[in-house]
């Protein structure tokens, strides 16, 4: 779990995570987005659907793998928030086709 | 295909990018600059440009990194594409495909320069996929770009002058972290005093000094000699447990220092090295940083470490090597251009080899002792598996793939490429040289096929 320090960074995005709304600061990742909303797993392992967190934050464990905007298996320590960025939580392996998708010509 | 090149592609927009870059455009060069990060800096002068003013986050990174990156974004007539990632490229005709903000691009260089920097080096160690587990990096990234501290008890591990550093940071911001549990060898110091440097390094040295005296002053307790470190937990951390001891906590940050990340490199196909001090893969290169390859050239830690005032040495060498290979400047004017950096070069790197044999990693970091630690956290093979694997047969990384899909997920053998390699050696009775390292392709990193349509 990750605390915000509004002094210093103020917290003037707001986005989505699993649904729920969290103001966080200019700058910040999609994957930070999710630890300062404190959730228990960014993703389950597609293996064993083991719960993970973000471990490296620099763009090479692909353990923040998440759900962003629609688009699934998105790296999410390299994607910058925007306001009402959508990040869910990425479940087991990528659909290459489910229902929604094919509903949005995905 | 693009249909002209440019002069100089720059793959990487921390120290060693942004240093080359600033002296090849000085110099007349058409460059372009790509980076996966949103904003300048690198890693260690991460979100340099929001967060300088932190009050936790003064020295190097307040001072010379935002000067860094304010000229950078200064240099009229740079081609610098943020956010966008290097998933292919063929070195025939210098072609690189990209993928940015706006969907995917192609783009030709004359001259392709990695400056990707360093990774942290992997820990693995039992529990360390658990949520509550991170790189001591992860931590100093989430207070850098978000300004965000550790909630709860924080016990940080391994060794490096990453982790004090770390320390004295959170202190700043509100956040000290109760222990540090140390797995620095006993009697390491004195075999890293006989290593030299220390006079030429005295300026690192001291600031070292007041940086653990800062985190000891904070309270931080420190357990010297740490081994069998275990992350606790079912499904989130617990605590953390060693040989003679255990102690709760809600943040884990591990720490073995950092290795060149040669994915790039390595997937490019050029000429590797183990290097026996640093423990790591290497390309080789010239004094330069030409690689083996002739149109490719590595600078800053992605060619060896040596931290970022190095970097930014050779990134300078290696734009004025290219300079001097386009034609725009002869080699006596290079060599002069060169003499400054060689010697900021050398005094950089003084400590170098006493960093070195201080914070050498146990054997255990690179091969795991206990069979059922994770290695492979992508597919999530164990180093008992691999044992297994190399007792089968497996000569190496490539082969151990084969066998049990290590390396093969999304992460490529970033993660557990070294550590495979490791423990095959081990097993094999084989060098690391002998075992070999992953040989990745592209796409360096994932892409979907909406993306390749594209094209």
């Amino acid at each position: 779990m990750f605390a915000q320090r509004p002094e210093i960074r103020p917290a003037t995005v707001e986005v989505l995570v699993a649904g729920q709304p969290v103001r966080v600061p200019e700058g910040a990742t999609a994957a930070a987005a999710v630890l300062l909303a404190g959730l228990p797993a960014i993703r389950d392992t597609p293996v064993t659907g083991s719960p993970r967190l973000p471990y490296c934050m620099m763009g090479i464990c692909f353990d923040c793998l998440a759900e962003i905007d629609g688009v699934a298996n998105r790296q999410s320590c390299t994607v910058a928030v925007h306001p009402g960025m959508r990040i869910e939580p990425q479940r087991g392996a990528r659909l290459a086709f489910r229902e929604e998708n094919a509903a949005h010509g995905a | 295909m693009a249909p002209d090149p440019g002069d100089l592609a720059i793959i990487g927009a921390g120290p060693a990018g942004m240093s080359a870059a600033l002296e090849a455009a000085g110099l007349g060069l058409s460059v372009t600059v790509i980076d996966e990060q949103p904003a300048p800096g690198g890693q260690v002068f991460r979100a340099v440009e929001a967060a300088a003013a932190d009050p936790a986050l003064t020295g190097e990174y307040a001072k010379e990194g935002a000067a860094l990156a304010r000229r950078f974004r200064a240099m009229p007539g740079l081609d610098y594409r943020p956010s966008t990632t290097l998933w292919h490229t063929d070195l025939e005709t210098g072609t690189l495909s990209l993928r940015g903000p706006d969907g995917g691009a192609t783009l030709r260089a004359q001259r392709i320069l990695l400056a990707t920097g360093a990774q942290e080096r992997p820990v693995p160690i039992p529990g360390w996929t658990l949520p509550g587990v991170m790189s001591a990096g992860a931590a100093q990234i989430l207070l850098k770009q978000a300004g965000a501290v550790p909630k709860g008890r924080t016990v940080l591990a391994g060794q490096g002058p990453l982790l004090w550093l770390l320390a004295v940071q959170l202190f700043r911001a509100g956040a000290p972290p109760a222990l540090l549990l140390e797995t620095s060898a006993r009697g390491a110091l004195g075999g890293a005093m006989r290593a030299g440097g220390l006079w030429n390094g005295r300026a690192m040295l001291a600031k070292g000094g007041l940086m653990m005296l800062e985190a000891r002053r904070a309270g931080m307790k420190v357990v010297r000699g740490t081994r069998g470190l275990r992350a606790e937990g079912d499904g989130a951390l617990r605590g953390v447990s060693w040989e003679g001891g255990s102690t709760e906590c809600a943040t884990l940050l591990l720490h073995e220092g950092v290795i060149p990340s040669t994915h790039i490199a390595r997937a490019m196909g050029l000429d590797h090295h183990w290097d026996a001090a640093q423990l790591c893969w290497r390309p080789a290169l010239d004094e330069w940083g030409a690689s083996s390859h002739d149109r490719v050239a590595v600078a800053g830690d992605g060619g060896g470490i040596g931290g970022w005032q190095a970097a930014a040495q050779t990134g300078a060498l290696a734009a004025l090597d290219t300079a001097h290979r386009l034609g725009r400047i002869g080699a006596a004017e290079r060599d002069r251009r060169a003499a400054g950096h060689r010697h900021l070069l050398a005094s950089a790197l003084a400590l170098r080899p006493f960093l070195d044999r201080l914070y050498a990693p146990a054997p255990d970091v690179l091969a795991p002792r206990d069979d059922t630690t994770v290695v492979c956290r992508c597919e999530e093979i164990t180093a008992g598996q691999v044992r297994q694997a190399a007792r089968l047969g497996a000569t190496g990384p490539n082969q151990a793939k084969a066998y049990l899909r290590a390396g093969m997920g999304p992460c490529q053998g970033r993660m557990c490429g070294t550590t495979v390699a490791a423990l095959i050696a081990e097993t094999r009775g084989l060098s690391m040289e002998e075992a070999g390292a992953l040989r990745p392709r592209a796409p360096y990193k994932p892409i979907t096929v909406g993306e390749l349509a594209e094209l």
